[in-house]
């Protein structure tokens, strides 16, 4: 590869560091850049990876560890309105968004773009695990990384086509094993940082917590009724932003079986519960596909969809719908479909995009059981 | 080679300055506090800095007390003033375009006890002398920076410190912009403690004075030892304080050349600016300011994206003061002038020095005019 002039956006975290520092090793000459996103110097002594001026600090001494000039960019505001705000009107209005893919749609994939001029850069460099290839007929693709079990194409689902042809991912290939050897021999101090699992912008993983607390969101957060599948109270749920569909732990009922969360009515504030085997649906249908190709697939295109980070994958056929989003039908039922999570297709290991989830669609009994349509967007 | 328009933040040591501090650290090993003749060699070339710091702003050098630098002067000034006449009041002031060394020597003292009232500024980045008038009574100190770091503009401290001295107020004067780069005369501006950085005039890091004139009621904060007239104890940092001396020395004997060349190549800077971005709006332009600096908003081109651009090309430059953590929060002291937000958060300081060369205003030029094309299509909200 010619020498390319990179931004190399970098967290604080041993991923983007060693993804930043790889490149400016093979001599490209690299620009390190950190966006400042939100709650810095409101979470004291917060251990977490990420967030906190030690991530500025981390990411610093990486770039003086390799001689390239760093700079950190206020994203604030943009990540409030962009991704923190939607991710909390989500859980008010019982959808549980993955903000992480937003954060990339419109911070990392997004604005980090209509950077690089700054720095007169030709590529923006990240530490996802994901791999961009080049088609014979000339497209891009997204494709999984080598190290599945860090694969994160799950969250670059939203990103735009068009900057696929810009974007470097030098972790792609690589295991995060030899990512953590290659910190240590680079000399990076970041090389033993624990990793980051939670939303950076909620240090412990109190999510109602950080909603109620931080932003002093008071929707949502009334008790009311949890009901059976068939609308009968079976108890009191402490507010919708506790729950997500899905959910097992922290219900506080006893009902002889174990209890699911099956669906979150936010409009009635009313929260279902039933049995494992109700969270099983036949498919979904979707909002605005963003398409990582050329052109849309066609109808009854077969895919492996995941409908959440950790989900490996169901064998399912798509329909696109005349307003951009699909309707999926699944081989086999599957178990805990959440409105404002993505749906992401793929073929073989190439991604071919995704969607959040507007609802489900085909419960055992032939019913809706989701947000309502007039909340859900 | 980039070039290097940040000399209010810190400047090149001059040559001189290293050659006499690198042979302070081979040949000056003992304790200028020692009776022997090493000591005596080692007390002989600190007084002869002291000497040479005192020329620079017009005092007598048994009224310099060397410190670690400005931060470390504002706070000795300001503490010790205020502690040594805690009888009289407990009340300070301070101007709001001041250092954060002085709001943090500030806080000090309110922590004690002490209040504090902040005299504000106008839309050109004056301090207006009738607003010490304002002042409660009880108020023993007041500081006052010669010229602002972020705007240079250079402060009516005479007249302030008249009107101060006539309720008895003492004047703390943060000279660490002005010092080396206009003349500075202790007698002159009538103030009782005059602050100064050596770093900010080719000398090194970590070596700066306090002059305290004669009278001047003053309470140290290191204590234990008699070092520096009992003013400021520890051991003296003897190579930077030989620096301190040097570069003061080279500053003065050049003062007015320099000045009048820094000032040339900055109208030439200005007018290209003006060329380039019609609409910029330069801060403190209708006051007095520094011959060296420019604090100037390019509307539409946010700060931090327009020194990542300015970075990338080779220019070194800063927003406002140095912030650690980099956001787009606007400059208290813009704020203070009544820039609005939408302009503060686009605001750069270029400050020019001893090594800028008419090639580098050329150069710089260019590099500013396509940099400002750049951030401005970085449209975000913010």
């Amino acid at each position: 590869m010619s020498r390319l002039r990179v931004l190399a956006a970098m967290s604080g975290g041993v991923d983007s560091a060693v993804a930043a520092a790889l490149l400016a090793e093979q001599g490209h000459e690299v620009t390190g850049v950190t966006l400042r996103l939100a709650c810095y110097g409101k979470t004291p002594l917060s251990p977490r990876a990420c967030c906190t001026l030690d991530a500025i600090d981390d990411a610093r001494r990486v770039a003086q560890t390799m001689s390239f000039p760093y700079h950190i960019v206020d994203a604030e505001q943009v990540f409030r309105e962009r991704v923190m705000m939607p991710w909390v009107d989500g859980y008010a209005s019982g959808r549980t968004l993955y903000p992480c893919a937003s954060c990339n749609q419109h911070l990392k994939f997004g604005d980090l773009v209509t950077r690089m001029e700054l720095a007169a850069a030709d590529r923006l460099a990240t530490g996802h695990y994901a791999r961009v290839t080049r088609e014979p007929d000339g497209s891009w693709a997204l494709r999984r990384a080598a190290d599945a079990g860090k694969d994160q194409t799950y969250a670059l689902a939203l990103i735009p086509y068009a900057v696929l042809g810009r974007v470097l991912f030098p972790l792609g290939e690589l295991e995060k094993t030899a990512v953590r050897a290659h910190a240590q021999r680079l000399g990076l101090s970041c090389w033993d940082k624990p990793e980051s699992q939670d939303l950076c912008f909620v240090p412990d993983g109190d999510y109602a917590g950080y909603i109620t607390g931080q932003l002093g969101e008071t929707r949502g957060t009334a008790p009311g009724a949890f009901v059976d599948e068939r609308g009968a109270r079976v108890g009191t749920h402490r507010g919708v932003i506790h729950y997500t569909v899905g959910q097992r732990k922290g219900l506080g009922v006893a009902l002889g079986e174990r209890q699911y969360v099956l669906g979150i009515d936010a409009a009635a504030n009313t929260v279902t519960l039933g049995p494992r085997a109700a969270l099983a649906r036949a498919g979904l249908v979707t909002e605005r596909v963003n398409w990582l190709l050329p052109t849309a697939p066609a109808a009854g295109t077969r895919v492996l969809a995941r409908i959440r980070y950790n989900h490996a994958g169901a064998a399912a056929t798509l329909e696109p719908h005349a307003d951009g989003g699909v309707e999926l039908r699944f081989d086999e039922p599957q178990l805990a479909v959440t409105p404002g999570q993505l749906a992401v297709f793929y073929d073989g290991d190439r991604c071919l995009g995704g969607a959040p989830i507007r609802e489900a669609v085909g419960t055992p009994r032939g019913l809706r059981v989701s947000a309502p349509a007039a909340l859900a967007r | 080679m980039s070039i290097y328009f940040d000399h209010n933040a810190s400047t090149p040591v001059r040559p001189e300055v290293a050659e006499a501090m690198l042979q302070a650290l081979r040949d000056l090993g003992a304790n200028p506090s020692s009776a022997h003749s090493e000591g005596q060699r080692v007390r002989a070339a600190v007084e002869r800095a002291r000497a040479q710091a005192a020329v620079l702003v017009g005092a007598e050098p048994r009224q310099v007390v060397f410190v670690s630098g400005g931060t470390e002067g504002d706070h000795l000034a300001i503490v010790g003033s205020a502690w040594a006449q805690r009888e009289r009041g407990q009340h300070v002031a301070y101007a709001a375009i001041e250092h954060h060394a002085v709001h943090g020597a500030a806080d000090v003292l309110e922590r004690l006890g002490w209040h504090h009232s902040v005299l504000p500024s106008d839309a050109n980045g004056l301090t207006p002398p009738d607003s010490v008038n304002d002042l409660p009574s009880g108020t023993t100190v007041l500081a006052l920076m010669l010229a602002n770091n972020e705007t240079g503009v250079v402060q009516p401290v005479a007249a302030l410190t008249a009107r101060a001295q006539a309720r008895g107020i003492r004047v703390v004067c943060d000279a660490v912009q002005g010092a080396g780069k206009v003349p500075v005369d202790v007698g002159a501006l009538g103030i009782d403690y005059l602050v100064f950085s050596a770093h900010k005039f080719g000398g090194p890091k970590g070596a700066g004075a306090l002059v305290i004139r004669d009278r001047a009621p003053l309470e140290p904060l290191f204590r234990g030892s008699a070092h520096e007239r009992g003013l400021r104890g520890g051991t003296e940092n003897v190579p930077g304080i030989i620096g301190l001396g040097v570069a003061a020395e080279l500053a003065a004997r050049g003062l007015a050349a320099e000045s009048a060349r820094l000032l040339e190549l900055r109208k030439r800077f200005e007018a290209g600016l003006k060329q380039a971005v019609p609409d910029i709006v330069i801060h403190g332009a209708a006051a007095p300011r520094l011959p060296n600096t420019v604090n100037a908003s390019f509307p539409g081109a946010r700060s931090d994206h327009l020194l990542l651009a300015l970075d990338s090309r080779g220019l070194a430059a800063s927003a406002g003061a140095a912030c650690a953590s980099g956001g787009v929060e606007p400059s208290p002291v813009l704020k203070a002038m009544g820039v609005p937000r939408e302009l503060a958060i686009c605001a750069i300081r270029f400050s020019l020095g001893r090594t800028t060369t008419e090639d580098d205003v050329a150069r710089a030029l260019a590099i500013v005019a396509e940099s400002v094309k750049a951030a401005r299509k970085v449209t975000v909200p913010s």
